[in-house]
């Protein structure tokens, strides 16, 4: 199993939740600070820099207008650490290309990063949060339409060597795509999606995609993955391998309880921090009028406790990994259990005002003491498989 | 079966009433933001109040998802139905239709009511002038739209049915009005082509496009003339219905009498 070190690079600095209607979208950027935010940068690229240094792999994502993820560009840090960096896998989960205007500029990035990084890079896509919709004022209705058309778009651009192409689609209009640089790795970049839907992951199983769960607890992880694992044996007729299955939660390793505790409570920055004014989280059409109306019905989301900030609730879960080395080892060898295998752990192990040295510490100790027992994990099953 | 048959597209909605046609098309709440004033222009008129697709009981059409789309809809009903001597009335998003249909032609149209309508731009600064429902807070909403916030019917006094209703109209306003946010850049340049009588009613406390939009607006349309309710916002016709009816019954009298 491989694992990642994740962060949002969050500004933690603000005032008071009373204080603001909402931390996204229209949360008033005077609040933020560049020079602390120029430090804050640098701490967290030291931290991927460092898990790269460790052998752990890095993930990135992206938001828009929020303190909670100061990374509107995730072609920013994807070509930092493609140069900064050696070994690791740079996953970018993802970019939002159902939001984009220009597809071919992500076709673009994305090349130029795996070409640096000397084909290091994972390209993951995403639709996108619905407080995404009105930074990108995309239209919230024919969204998922435009995402799709906009990924089979990129990945031609990606593989097609013979120069131009046209693309008349329903929503993109190019006469002359033809990208250069192509990617290194070939045919192009593996392919990622998040997803919490099993229709969107049976989607990916016809793709041969990697899916990744996003804090979606063990139970709804393991009925995702196991919609995709189901439609994959129909499809292509055989066991969909392990490496096709990732999941995203938050962790925190120390060499005492205390200290680790300490820690996961710092993660729940994360879960805690997000005041949303209603007219971004719900955008008329980003769920169908069914869903919104049971949504709003059932008070908010039907996500229920996955989104409660509290500890002992997302360890239960299985969202929140934190301990001892053993301790962790032993909670994600249970998770892999439980979802029926994965073959990426992907862990947000910075969150808010966590520090360069909290942080460290924990990359330190899952590299070192928690990893070689993960890599035990998956080598037993692919032994387990052959 | 629809209420109205055009080319295929089924359209739900209200056929009722004796005498000159009246084509009433709904703005972005839905047809049920019409409210009483349908029952009282059908003393005097035939309405037809179509369901635009996605509204009320009308299904989505993929290939009809602008509000150009719409007026060729409409364009193609009126034929579909052989209406002549048509009053089109059109109530905010409808308004905006409305002057779709009429630049492009005004064969079956006698004359024309715009209620409150979108559809244009009439300063040029890029901080647009028509208030953006779908970004606003939902507890602003009442006092954009009405001149008595209290009137306004919240989801918390809806039961499932009229949500999901409510939700429909949502998701269907924003699939026409998005981008560019409800108005057609090039409509205000046009309106110079609708050469039927005009009338323009609007609320006194509309928030949603002030009255000073809606002398814009007028002044664009030659002949054109506005009427101002008072105690009335964006929708005069649910707040005043009775002195509604009766500048709507006033300015198309000529149609009346003439039956």
């Amino acid at each position: 199993m491989l694992l990642y070190h994740f962060s949002e690079a969050a500004y933690p600095h603000l005032p008071n939740e009373d204080h603001y209607s909402s931390i996204r979208v229209e949360l008033p950027n005077e609040i933020y600070d560049p020079e602390i935010g120029a430090k804050l940068y640098r701490e967290r690229l030291d931290e991927w820099c460092l898990a790269d240094e460790l052998g752990l792999n890095i993930m990135l994502n992206e938001h828009h207008q929020t303190a909670t993820c100061v990374v509107p560009s995730i072609a920013v840090f994807g070509g930092i650490l493609a140069r900064e960096t050696k070994k690791a896998r740079i996953l970018q989960l993802g970019n939002p290309v159902g939001n984009r205007r220009d597809p071919i500029r992500v076709a673009e990035e994305t090349a130029m990063v795996d070409v640096i990084s000397g084909g290091r890079l994972d390209c993951g896509f995403v639709r996108g949060v619905p407080y995404e919709i009105a930074p990108a004022n995309a239209n919230p209705v024919g969204q998922s339409a435009r995402m799709w058309e906009a990924i089979d778009l990129i990945v031609k651009a990606w593989t097609t060597h013979d120069g131009p192409f046209r693309w008349e689609g329903p929503n993109f209009h190019y006469r002359s795509v033809n990208v250069w640089p192509r990617p290194l790795q070939s045919p192009h970049p593996p392919l990622w999606m998040p997803t919490f839907s099993a229709s969107t992951a049976r989607e990916l199983a016809r793709r041969k995609w990697v899916i990744a769960t996003m804090s979606a607890g063990f139970k709804r992880t393991r009925e995702i993955f196991d919609a995709y694992r189901e439609e994959y044996r129909n499809v292509h007729g055989a066991e969909a391998p392990m490496d096709r299955f990732a999941f995203l939660g938050l962790g925190y390793v120390a060499d005492n309880d205390t200290d680790a505790r300490k820690g996961a409570e710092g993660l729940m920055w994360y879960l805690q921090t997000n005041k949303v004014a209603p007219q971004y989280g719900a955008p008329p059409g980003y769920v169908s009028p069914k869903q919104a109306v049971a949504m709003r019905m059932a008070g908010s989301h039907d996500l229920g406790d996955l989104r409660k900030p509290d500890v002992d609730v997302q360890t239960a879960l299985g969202n929140l990994y934190w301990g001892t080395p053993d301790k962790v080892a032993a909670q994600t060898a249970k998770f892999h259990e439980q979802v029926g295998g994965l073959g990426h752990l992907l862990l947000m192990g910075q969150a808010g005002g966590m520090s360069y040295a909290s942080t460290a510490s924990h990359l330190k100790l899952l590299a070192q003491e928690v990893s070689p027992h993960l890599e035990e994990l998956g080598r037993a099953e692919a032994h387990a498989a052959e | 079966m629809g209420v109205f048959d055009c080319r295929g597209v089924e359209l739900d909605g209200i056929r009722t009433g004796d005498g000159p046609p009246l084509l009433m098309l709904h703005g972005a709440g839905g047809p049920g933001s019409l409210g009483p004033a349908i029952a009282k222009l059908a003393d005097q008129f035939e309405v037809l109040a179509p369901h635009h697709p996605g509204f009320g009981g009308s299904p989505t059409v993929d290939e009809i998802s602008s509000v150009d789309d719409l007026s060729y809809l409409y364009l193609d009903l009126l034929d579909e139905l052989d209406l002549s001597g048509v009053t089109l009335m059109g109530f905010s998003m409808g308004g905006w239709t409305a002057c779709e249909i009429a630049v492009k032609s005004t064969a079956r149209v006698a004359r024309l009511i715009l209620v409150d309508p979108v559809g244009i731009r009439v300063d040029g600064r890029p901080d647009c002038e028509i208030a953006d429902i779908f970004n606003v807070h939902p507890s602003k909403m009442p006092e954009l739209v009405f001149h008595d916030p209290s009137l306004a019917v919240l989801p918390a006094d809806m039961n499932e049915e009229q949500q999901l209703l409510a939700e429909q109209a949502k998701v269907a306003a924003v699939r026409y009005t998005w981008e560019p946010y409800m108005h057609n850049p090039k409509l205000r340049g046009r309106l110079h082509r609708i050469d039927v009588p005009t009338l323009l009613i609007w609320g006194a406390s509309d928030g949603i496009v002030t009255v000073a939009y809606g002398e814009e607006y007028t002044s664009s349309i030659p002949g054109a003339r506005m009427v101002v309710i008072d105690k009335a916002g964006h929708q005069p016709h649910l707040e005043q219905t009775d002195r509604f009816v009766s500048e709507v019954l006033t300015f198309a009298q000529p149609a009346l009498a003439a039956e």
